[in-house]
């Protein structure tokens, strides 16, 4: 059934963020540390174990396909409530500080990536579809 | 527009009038993409361009935070749109991603992740003194906020910045935020952006959520969960080494 995809994705979840509070509180910060990672690293690890057991068929595999695809629309409407107008308003600092780390940021993909294997780096055939 | 009948057929089903807006708003937008810029502009990357014009006008029209969702029509936004469902898709896209691409660039994302970090520390850190801030909690703030829009904040509180200071941290983070999405699709090939590899470096050296979350979604969906995976670290990051090693480098250098 569906509702054990989006059960084993909610789970992740919870597990992930908690990891990453509890790591947060070990550091004494005001947020959680990678929650979300650590969240999809489970899902990574989990679900092809769960699978070769046969607990997570088709159906099941729908409800966390049905999320996946949500992926882009829910950005869009998060896009859409961004604070625009306080960027906008923040003045030459906030935009060329804003601009700048990302364009020097840009520059350092390359040397970085190549020590990450970018040459041999795929998707592979197994890949999601591009949703395009 | 406001009237009892809209208010009560719209205002009672907020979400489900935000997933026909942005069903409509994609539909229009793919068809932009692929008649008017014949595919050369992804058509996620013109929807999130469009979303970022709408929330400036939400924004400039109401005066507040969530962009169109502080327009009472469109609150469902922030729901559809907001943390919660965003991490939720965010981790559905590690769904079938390939373990040895993860470990392959696993010590390369969080050296990345190191570097993005002090990098765009540095640079706010720059921008700011340039400007004319000499004082160590200011200089500290702008450069946490170049960081991202939650590590200015908690930055700024935890050193003590005054609270303009801490609004122009957060401006630099959303611009960034917002470069970060419009860059991207634009940057990602000249740049190398085009496999797993780059994904999760690109994830560490950005770091912004949002930013990234848009910024791929806008190139190549595939590339999503391995640059999320990084850059869902970074603000935690952001948060422990700012108002900690970043503010004492700070102190020991402008005293």
């Amino acid at each position: 059934m569906i509702i054990y995809g989006v059960m084993v994705l909610g789970l992740c979840m919870f597990v992930g963020t908690a990891i990453g509070l509890t790591l947060g509180i070990l550091l004494g910060i005001p947020s959680d540390i990678g929650g979300v990672g650590f969240a999809m690293l489970l899902l990574v690890f989990v679900t092809p174990w769960v699978k070769s057991k046969g607990w997570l068929p088709k159906a099941s595999e729908d409800g966390i396909m049905f999320w996946n695809a949500m992926y882009i629309p829910v950005v869009i409407a998060m896009a859409a409530t961004q604070n625009v107008a306080a960027a906008l308003s923040g003045g030459w600092i906030a935009f060329i500080a804003g601009i700048l780390s990302v364009v020097v940021c840009f520059a350092l993909i390359r040397p970085l990536a190549a020590m990450a294997g970018a040459a041999t780096s795929s998707f592979g055939d197994e890949a999601e579809s591009t949703q395009s | 527009m406001n009237t009892p009948f809209v208010a009560s057929l719209v205002g009672d089903r907020p979400l489900i009038f935000a997933f026909v807006v942005v069903g409509l708003l994609t539909w229009l937008c793919f068809a932009f993409s692929k008649h008017i810029t014949k595919g050369r502009i992804h058509g996620s990357a013109v929807a999130i361009i469009i979303g970022l014009v709408l929330a400036y006008i939400g924004g400039v029209s109401t005066g507040g935070k969530k962009g169109i969702a502080d327009i009472p029509m469109f609150v469902g936004f922030a729901l559809m749109g907001g943390a919660m469902l965003r991490d939720f898709c965010i981790v559905s896209t590690a769904y079938g991603v390939k373990l040895e691409e993860l470990k392959k660039a696993g010590l390369a994302g969080f050296l990345s992740l190191v570097i993005g970090t002090a990098l765009a520390f540095v640079v706010g850190v720059a921008v700011a003194y340039a400007f004319g801030y000499r004082d160590t909690a200011s200089l500290t703030t702008i450069g946490a906020g170049a960081v991202t829009f939650i590590v200015g904040p908690v930055t700024g509180t935890a050193v003590g910045a005054s609270s303009t200071v801490i609004a122009l941290s957060v401006a630099a983070g959303v611009v960034k935020s917002i470069a970060v999405m419009i860059l991207t699709p634009f940057l990602a090939k000249p740049f190398g952006l085009t496999n797993p590899a780059a994904a999760m470096v690109y994830g560490g050296l950005m770091g912004t959520t949002s930013g990234t979350a848009a910024g791929l979604a806008a190139t190549d969906a595939r590339l999503v969960p391995y640059g999320a995976l990084t850059a869902t670290f970074y603000t935690g990051f952001g948060c422990l080494v700012c108002p900690s090693i970043g503010f004492i480098v700070m102190k020991t250098i402008f005293g």
